[in-house]
């Protein structure tokens, strides 16, 4: 017999099998990545803790709290947050959708032509951040001014007038690639033969794409879905690098204003309370998230 | 002028390439441009209309290596990727294996939560891991990147390589035992062989991913550890009109990953389905 399922159903101390003991690392290893500076985080969420006044650390209960979420940046910044999730997640999945059937068709250069599209996936935020802000978006030299000007039209100046929308650009221009791949992919397992069953029997592009692509594709959907919004719920570099949450707080996000409470106003209290509500905010989406689906990942 | 099906499917092919290369090569072109660019002086970065073709310059290359030691920080990125990748799968692969092959009645609750802690933004944790870091007196060294990296990637490598190991048909298992092969035998003639298409493809997006992390390269990080990421950050304050030697920075911190994803797409493919192919 094989030892391990020997070990793991006739062991008399059930939880100490070879089967729990492969498991545990991972699992033991998350919960003190997440519960450690979880409990730090929320113990200063409390405390009064500044790193410019040096002292007692004081119990000052939700003052931290209530500091957070009534400067004047909050709300704006709660809201820019989702609208640079979701905006970003209609632009690559309905891009990337489009792309991957257009790939999926047979033409000349194929290969090269996929090489091409999924490149920006390989590039650094901040470098991809650079580019577009000098060599793209610069109102005077950048490509789009150039653009602009050949069709006489008044350059934008993208960071300054809409910089929200341009952060958006970006991030949507390096993802499209990853839901690309990963639409690619499945688009290659769909059963050609009914694809081509449905052709005979008349059916356009169209249809075809609504009653047997889409439904294909709905798992797929839901993991590009999943992964992109846990990486953009706390999107930083991007920022970092070209607007610095401005002009005002146009393009402030919940990561943003933390992060200048932290490092930049050297307020440790507020913005751990900070940390707290982005924290609040990453369950609420999760837990909708996963519910919706969830299901269609563990299936 | 009627079209028989043939000529049709021709001009259909033609369309759709044409198409196709036009929409691939406006996708790429900011990273052309940027390689361009990074072979120009300064002044022919910014001239107007934009130039097309000039005598090409290796200046910034050179500018970037004296000033700031390229090599320097490409080996902090290289260590810190390939560690941080290494540690999540050592502890991964072992883990997914087991939920895979002997899933208990909570595995997938398990995994959904693991995903889960993705969630947590970073910056919800900043201070206290700054704090921890500085205490251990670790702050600029790479040491806590790599651990960082590894945690950071260790859901999506389980998620990854659970989907993965769960698609092997354990039929292939109970033959080899038939045959008498001892669980040794199992796991290295049966198990490994067809797992690694999965743990490639996890450790590459790892490697991908890790090497592209800015947030706590910059945080955690100063002169000694900084990692490529890092010294690109720091080149977008004096923005001014540096743009060829910030291109040639940008390009030198690119091209050893995008090359490295080119060569493996295949494999970074391969399971980067996270089981969404049936």
């Amino acid at each position: 017999m094989n030892s391990l399922s020997n070990t793991s159903t006739q062991t008399p101390r059930k939880w100490l099998n070879m089967v729990n003991l492969l498991k545990a690392p991972s699992i033991i290893l998350l919960l003190v990545w997440m519960i450690v500076p979880l409990s730090m985080t929320l113990y200063y969420s409390f405390v009064e803790y500044n790193l410019l006044y040096p002292g007692p650390k004081l119990f000052i209960g939700l003052e931290n709290y209530n500091y957070f979420s009534t400067d004047s940046a909050f709300f704006p910044a709660l809201f820019n947050t989702l609208v640079l999730v979701g905006s970003v997640l209609i632009i690559t999945v309905g891009l990337g959708l489009a792309l991957a059937l257009l790939v999926n068709q047979p033409f000349f250069g194929r290969g090269i032509v996929r090489v091409l599209l999924i490149s920006p996936f390989f590039i650094m935020p901040t470098v991809n951040a650079l580019i577009w802000k000098n060599m793209m978006m610069d109102p005077n030299y950048g490509i789009f001014s150039v653009i602009s000007d050949f069709f006489n039209v008044v350059p934008i100046n993208w960071l300054e007038d809409m910089p929200l929308a341009s952060v958006i650009m970006m991030v949507s221009w390096q993802w499209t690639p990853f839901a690309l791949l990963i639409f690619m992919t499945s688009l290659q397992s769909q059963d050609t033969e009914q694809k081509e069953a449905a052709q005979l029997d008349g059916a356009g592009f169209w249809s075809i794409f609504r009653f047997l692509t889409l439904p294909h594709l709905a798992r797929p959907i839901a993991i590009v879905v999943m992964i992109q919004t846990i990486f953009h719920l706390s999107l930083f570099a991007e920022i970092f690098v070209t607007t610095g949450g401005g002009p005002g707080f146009a393009s402030t996000n919940l990561a943003w204003l933390i992060y200048r409470q932290a490092f930049l106003a050297y307020d440790v209290g507020v913005a751990s309370a900070g940390g707290v509500f982005a924290i609040i905010l990453a369950n609420i989406v999760a837990f909708f998230l996963i519910r919706a689906v969830g299901k269609n990942l563990t299936e | 002028m009627t079209l028989n099906i043939s000529q049709r499917k021709i001009i259909k092919h033609w369309a759709t390439g044409l198409f196709a290369w036009l929409v691939a090569l406006t996708l790429f072109f900011p990273i052309l441009w940027m390689i361009m660019t990074s072979f120009k002086t300064e002044l022919q970065a910014i001239s107007q209309p934009p130039l097309l073709f000039w005598e090409a310059t290796l200046d910034n290359y050179m500018l970037i290596q004296e000033r700031s030691d390229y090599l320097k920080y490409a080996l902090n990125s290289l260590y810190t990727s390939v560690g941080g990748t290494v540690l999540a799968l050592l502890v991964a692969v072992p883990s997914a294996y087991a939920m895979a092959f002997f899933p208990g009645k909570h595995t997938k609750d398990i995994l959904l939560w693991m995903l889960s802690t993705k969630m947590l933004p970073a910056v919800g944790v900043l201070i206290p891991i700054y704090m921890i870091t500085q205490m251990g007196g670790l702050l600029d060294s790479i040491y806590p990147l790599i651990v960082i990296f590894a945690l950071m990637n260790l859901p999506i490598i389980m998620w990854m390589l659970y989907t993965y190991f769960k698609e092997i048909p354990k039929e292939i298992l109970e033959a080899a035992r038939m045959d008498g092969a001892t669980t040794r035998d199992e796991l290295r003639h049966v198990v490994m062989p067809l797992s690694w298409g999965g743990i490639a493809s996890a450790g590459l997006l790892s490697l991908i991913l890790c090497w592209n992390e800015a947030f706590w390269s910059i945080q955690l990080t100063a002169s000694d550890a900084g990692t490529l990421a890092a010294l690109i950050a720091s080149y977008s304050s004096p923005e001014g009109l540096f743009w060829a030697k910030v291109s040639a920075a940008s390009t030198m911190a690119c091209a050893p990953i995008i090359v490295f994803g080119w060569f493996c797409q295949k494999q970074l493919v391969q399971g980067l389905t996270f089981g969404a192919v049936k």
